[in-house]
């Protein structure tokens, strides 16, 4: 075989003529499709989302004024604890658990996951476990938030905080089950060329955030367990008065509750890693240092979950390994973050949605992570514990990091998962709100929490209410910018433009299929012979130089960058200079 | 890695046996099952670990341990059953070997020996339950005690279970046999898992 016979069949899409797809209802059943569960967590998730913002919304509108008059404090507790339980277990980690299972098998050139059926089971206990959580407002919805600390929550809304525990015990299993699968069909189910270091960054993001979940959710279960016991049953565990330890719990929970930090934002940084190089036009800048970086953030998130109780008097050589270990994770995160600026650098950028999204993603994740470190450090974090400086910080690392991250992906991957494009001038316009409505909510909260405002209470100084004033307006914003993205995902998935197989002449596998992926997701297995970021190797452009006339001969000249690889369909590329008609 | 040339000698032979695995992709993922059980459990050994640290953390902060008025615990019965049960795990090992010989008697012989053996565990450990002189309530050292037995205790009702629906499973002629035994192994996985967090658990509750 010539290397040029060789390139005409591995390159060659495999998809079949006649693609088996999917029906609309079937979306609403038990389907052990890879695909349907993808897009029944990331749309399930979206829902919970809306939910979650409604509830920040009603939040901000409390503290717009410095008096408790939009609603009573104990139910601002309430809503402060759905917010954030919602946002983090219903929205958050599902959708990194959607992105994986769309996105795993096409990535690795399987068919499905390693266990289909484990994974629907995996996925329609996420519902439910919503669902429960939300019931809590019929009783008395938990007080104590997402972190739910004794003695507070073994003494407000008893039955709320029950539910609560229940609730996330299942959400708990399903996140165990999925991330079984993960594993599993990482490092099992990859084609037979392609070894790790073929392997598309987000398998490797998934990877890591796999081990994580199943060292640490365990562990949060039996805090749970440990604390139902002592709400239902009446024993002490955590309450002083009984002998118990209240300290115990904060352990146990931040044992799993500093790594799902991680388990939201690796799964993110795998986006960044796909997203840039395809719109950079460029190869990723240090694909190992990305790889591993992802596993030494697993392990060292591991290692530093008692920096959220410097106040709890943790023993000072205690603080000092942790303040140290977790200055520490701010090493591998750099290297991903000067990786992505590198990637970016000198690159043919797009500036589409997508591309917009993972900047960003970086610029406010950087924000986030810088404040980060700041909170490491013990002296100021004695300073700024529990006030709106950590506020600010989270709202960085999970809005600005995760859910930018969650908007660059589906921005990236809608036309692979519907077969249709979204609008672009829409998404941009959807960019923009978010950007300034995040910040416009956010930043001012740092200066609110170096001023000493503390967070979760209802009410506060009136010397905070300017400032608290703009947050408020800036999360309008947040909430409004939410409106042209729905509309548009609405619209574009029922009538957008055709988006054909490639429409960002991307290398991974997931684009070697149709758009969206027949059932089996691929006719031929597909053969790996190029990485997945090799953009630009050759001396040509995929874009501009070859005439697709040309194009449709195998070169030998061609190289790893062959633009058989990354073909776009002449006839509904969104780039204009593809939109030639074929001759 | 990314950005080496081509080596077609070595993509020609992966084409051909990615062709060959299209026709068979519907086989059933024997050792993926097992791996996946292995990887479930030891998320599960997670949560025993988290309860093993959260006791002796609790015991390392209370100043008396156990804490006043707590009735030493009689160590006999509890042996008795920690024998059973690492005895079992024996016992379970010989059904293994059995039904990789295609002795599908012999599996159906040891996983009933088994089964007693689980059951004469539960029955001692409620026994004890009955006899013992203090509640779940009655301290901290109590508390830990019920939860981390009765926990435990729910890990081996499973594996009865376990046991029992492959007992079950065996009466259907050749469910079973030396090359498909799924079922099996991963019943005497379980129940090794079982055992050594119940052997870690008796050290930590009844020996330290």
């Amino acid at each position: 075989m010539t290397q040029a016979e060789l390139q005409a069949t591995a390159n060659t899409p495999t998809h079949s003529p006649e693609p088996g797809q999917r029906k609309w209802w079937e979306y609403f059943t038990f389907n052990t499709d890879h695909k349907v569960i993808g897009i029944q967590y990331l749309v399930t998730g979206f829902f919970f989302y809306l939910i979650g913002g409604v509830l920040a919304s009603a939040m901000r509108t409390e503290l717009a004024t410095p008096a408790p008059d939009f609603v009573t404090p104990e139910l601002y507790n309430g809503i402060m604890t759905l917010h954030g339980t919602i946002m983090i277990f219903m929205w958050i980690i599902p959708a990194g658990a959607g992105f994986a299972n769309f996105l795993i098998p096409l990535m690795i050139g399987a068919r499905d996951m390693a266990f289909p059926r484990l994974n629907a089971v995996a996925f329609w206990i996420v519902p439910p476990a919503g669902i429960l959580l939300l019931t809590s407002f019929f009783v008395k919805p938990p007080e104590a938030g997402w972190t739910s600390y004794p003695p507070l929550s073994e003494t407000a809304s008893k039955a709320g905080e029950f539910i609560w525990i229940l609730s996330v015990l299942l959400f708990g299993t399903a996140s165990i089950l999925g991330a079984i699968n993960f594993l599993i069909t990482i490092l099992k189910m990859r084609i037979p060329s392609m070894g790790f270091n073929q392997m598309p960054l987000f398998c490797w993001a998934m990877l890591a955030t796999s081990g994580l979940i199943l060292i640490g959710t365990p562990v949060l279960a039996g805090a749970l367990i440990l604390l139902a016991f002592d709400i239902v049953a009446g024993t002490a565990f955590f309450n002083p008065t009984g002998g118990g330890d209240p300290i115990v719990y904060q352990h146990m929970f931040w044992f799993y509750s500093h790594p799902a930090v991680y388990i939201m934002v690796l799964p993110f940084f795998g986006v960044a890693s796909e997203v840039i190089p395809v719109h950079s036009r460029k190869p990723i800048f240090g694909y190992r240092a990305i790889a591993y970086s992802s596993l030494a953030i697993s392990f060292l998130g591991l290692i530093v979950w008692a920096h959220h109780m410097f106040t709890s008097g943790t023993p000072a050589w205690l603080r000092m390994f942790f303040m140290i270990a977790t200055m520490v994770i701010a090493v591998p995160t750099g290297i991903k973050v000067f990786s992505w600026l590198a990637t970016m650098w000198g690159g043919k950028i797009r500036l589409n949605s997508t591309m917009l999204f993972a900047m960003g993603f970086i610029s406010t994740f950087v924000v986030g992570g810088l404040t980060g470190v700041m909170v490491a450090s013990v002296p100021f974090d004695l300073h700024v514990h529990d006030t709106y400086f950590v506020v600010a910080h989270l709202h960085y690392v999970l809005f600005g990091g995760s859910v930018f991250g969650i908007y660059a992906a589906i921005y990236h991957w809608f036309p692979k998962m519907t077969g249709r494009m979204l609008n672009e001038p829409w998404g941009i316009v959807h960019f923009v709100l978010t950007y300034v409505g995040f910040n416009l909510t956010f930043l001012p909260m740092h200066e609110l929490g170096l001023l000493g405002m503390p967070r979760r209470v209802a009410m506060y100084d009136p010397q905070f209410a300017h400032i608290n004033l703009i947050c408020t307006i800036g999360s309008y914003l947040l909430a409004v910018s939410t409106i042209p993205f729905l509309v548009n995902a609405i619209w574009s998935w029922v009538a957008g433009p055709k988006a054909g197989d490639n429409p960002w002449q991307a290398l991974t596998l997931e684009w070697m299929t149709t758009s969206p992926p027949a059932i089996e997701n691929f006719e031929i297995l597909p053969v790996l012979d190029i990485g997945p970021y090799d953009y630009g190797m050759g001396d040509r452009s995929t874009e501009v130089d070859v005439p697709f006339s040309e194009a449709k001969e195998p070169v030998l000249s061609a190289g790893p960058s062959s633009v058989l690889r990354a073909d776009p369909d002449p006839s509904v590329a969104v780039n204009p200079s593809d939109r030639q008609p074929e001759e | 890695m990314q950005g080496s040339t081509i080596d077609p000698s070595k993509t020609v032979v992966n084409y051909h046996h990615a062709a060959a695995a299209t026709d068979s992709h519907h086989e059933e993922h024997h050792d993926f099952r097992i791996l996946g059980l292995i990887v479930f459990l030891i998320a599960e050994g997670m949560i025993f670990m988290g309860l093993f640290i959260a006791y002796l953390t609790f015991r390392a902060v209370t100043p008396n341990w156990p804490p006043e008025g707590t009735p030493r615990l009689e160590l006999l019965l509890p042996g008795i059953n920690t024998t059973i049960l690492i005895a079992s795990s024996f016992v379970i090992h010989k059904a293994d070997a059995a039904v990789k010989q295609n002795n599908i008697s012999g599996l159906r012989t040891w996983f009933i020996a088994t089964a007693l053996m689980g059951a004469v565990f539960l029955g001692g450990q409620l026994y004890e339950y009955w006899h013992l002189e203090f509640g779940l309530k009655t301290n901290i050292f109590a508390s830990t005690f019920y939860v981390l037995t009765g926990f435990h205790g729910l890990h081996v009702t499973f594996g009865l279970l376990l046991i029992l629906a492959v007992l079950w499973r065996s009466l259907k002629p050749n469910h079973y046999n030396s090359e498909k035994h799924f079922g099996v192994e991963a019943a005497e996985i379980y129940w090794h898992f079982v055992d050594v967090v119940w052997i870690i658990l008796f050290f930590l509750l009844y020996i330290l």
